[in-house]
């Protein structure tokens, strides 16, 4: 079963995270990388991806003509997926540990950022016969 | 013998040849873990080397040959301090040995190698993953492909799970007679596993994915001509054979979702539900009849059926009459009150399904939502057909599937639409 795991955060979160110092940055960093070749060493991980900043985040509607109309207003509040996971695992449960355990990436002075990380299944196509 | 590059004989070759080499050297050198690296090993060489050399006089001694070399480096290599004159006789002592072993065709050990690979102590993922590496001779690319994951995590995946063989001190051997019933179920279930994968809805034929219906049938036909009179081996086999028959019919172009009763029954494979009756027919008569076999008459009467119309439903009831009382599987219920509407009115159905909702298996299940809408609709309630097609479409995982139960929801609603236009 495939579960994507996604953290977000508004740009006042993307803000904070900006003005962490050095050290912590570079801990973060480092939790992420490992957090990473875990999964892989597990044997459970599809995919990870960091998505570029909010301030850089684009809304695109089509003009009458298709032609794209972008501009870069989005409301205070809104939440931007910074990154997400996806992994393949063998039940919801075990989805929710590996989203516990990116919960607790390393934020100021090292302790716990607790995160929410946003847990959700990934659509397959392959039938259930359900015997 | 010449053989070209990429010729098609050698891949399938090598593929029924490479569990039984594993086979060997694991009997030889009790380490399954090694074992089957040097394995890959011996089958690489091979793929590179004999369309340029051409197919060797007796490739399984060739492969076994390699594979025993290989080994004995690994062992060499981890001891190589100590004996290097004890080492060398060891090698001469085991290529030799390696020869007479190939001479030699132990059928028991591709059931063992199952039995390991299958071991309770695995998680399915692992089982599946294992099995499809070390009995089905599949390529850890096209094993991951199979499973839309990367090849590495795939390589990870199996790495582990024959570290767990390691760990859980697994033995290659036959399961006693007391374990036996439990380990061939464990087996079996396995491979219904990977049926199931493979049992697909994505539209389009897609050449690199590994066709895992056709592999589990191919080891579960392997499994059966080595357990002749295992009836519930039968009956897994001749599920098999009667559900992948309807494959072609299961889905349109468009990667649709086609329910069984509007299916092209001219698209079904009447050789293979021919194969499937057939297989079920010897099982049946032998006593022993258990869940696989009545899933598989459940299939069998289905396909039996020349139109929709034609379904020959009391039978099924009854079958799955049987089939409740045999299993726990919730599921089960769930078909037994479609069929029970089908034999007496769809309020009979639909009373069955209320006494399911205490059942946390399924309460929360797509397939509730599914079921009772699909009754619903029968029992001419099309605005609580609809709201349950809606609320299953949000539970389910499946995207084909989702979109078939939206559709059925927009069917319905526009029909209530033209249906209070009209009054």
């Amino acid at each position: 079963m495939k579960y994507i795991l996604m953290m977000n955060g508004t740009k006042a979160h993307f803000s904070e995270y900006a003005k962490w110092s050095k050290k912590d940055m570079e801990a973060n960093v480092a939790f992420m990388r490992a957090f990473s070749k875990q999964l892989k060493d597990e044997g459970v991980y599809v995919a990870t991806e960091g998505l570029g900043w909010p301030d850089q985040a684009k809304l695109v509607r089509a003009d009458k003509d298709g032609t794209p109309i972008t501009d870069g207003v989005f409301p205070e509040s809104k939440e931007f997926l910074a990154g997400y996971w996806i992994v393949d695992v063998e039940s919801p449960e075990q989805a929710y540990k590996i989203a516990a355990r990116a919960s607790a990436a390393p934020g100021p002075g090292g302790a716990s950022s607790n995160v929410p990380i946003e847990v959700r299944q990934v659509l397959g196509s392959h039938s259930d016969l359900g015997l | 013998m010449t053989a070209q590059p990429s010729d098609p004989l050698i891949e399938p070759l090598l593929r029924r040849l490479t569990p039984q080499v594993l086979g060997i050297v694991v009997r030889r050198f009790r380490d399954f873990a090694a074992a089957e690296d040097a394995v890959q090993e011996a089958s690489l060489a091979a793929a590179t080397q004999w369309p340029l050399d051409g197919l060797p006089q007796n490739p399984r001694a060739w492969l076994t040959q390699v594979a025993f070399r290989r080994m004995t480096d690994h062992i060499r290599s981890e001891s190589a301090r100590r004996h290097r004159e004890s080492q060398a006789a060891l090698e001469m002592d085991q290529l030799t040995a390696a020869v007479d072993a190939a001479r030699e065709s132990d059928q028991d050990d591709t059931l063992i190698l199952l039995f390991m690979c299958c071991h309770p102590a695995l998680t399915p993922a692992s089982a599946i993953a294992l099995t499809l590496r070390a009995v089905g001779g599949l390529t850890t690319a096209e094993i991951a492909h199979a499973f839309l994951v990367p090849e590495s995590t795939m390589a990870q995946r199996i790495s582990r799970a024959k570290q767990s063989i390691k760990d859980s001190g697994i033995r290659f051997q036959l399961p006693t007679t007391e374990e036996r019933a439990q380990r061939l179920r464990a087996v079996l279930h396995v491979l219904y596993l990977i049926f199931n994968e493979g049992y697909t809805t994505s539209a389009g034929p897609d050449l690199r994915r590994a066709d895992l219906s056709h592999e589990a049938v191919r080891l579960t036909r392997i499994v059966h001509q080595l357990q002749p009179d295992d009836t519930e081996v039968a009956g897994l086999l001749a599920l098999m054979l009667l559900t992948d028959a309807r494959r072609q019919a299961r889905t349109n172009d468009q990667g649709e979702l086609i329910p069984l009763s509007q299916q092209d029954r001219s698209l079904w494979d009447r050789q293979q539900i021919a194969q499937g009756a057939a297989v079920l027919s010897a099982a049946l008569p032998q006593g022993a009849v258990g869940p696989y076999q009545l899933q598989a008459a459940i299939a069998a009467v289905h396909d039996e059926a020349a139109r929709a119309e034609d379904t020959d439903w009391p039978q099924i009831l009854a079958l799955y009459d049987l089939l409740k009382r045999m299993s726990d599987n919730p599921m089960v219920r769930l078909n037994h009150a479609i069929a029970t509407a089908m034999v007496h009115g769809a309020t009979k159905g639909l009373e069955l399904l209320e006494a399911l909702e205490d059942d946390v298996r399924v309460a929360e299940h797509h397939r509730l939502d599914a079921t009772r809408a699909h009754l619903q609709e029968l029992a001419g309630n099309l605005e609580a057909a609809v709201r349950h097609y809606r609320a299953a479409a949000a539970k389910t995982a499946n995207l084909p599937e989702r979109n078939y139960l939206l559709a059925q929801a927009a069917r319905l609603s526009s029909k209530l639409r033209l249906s209070n236009v009209q009054e």
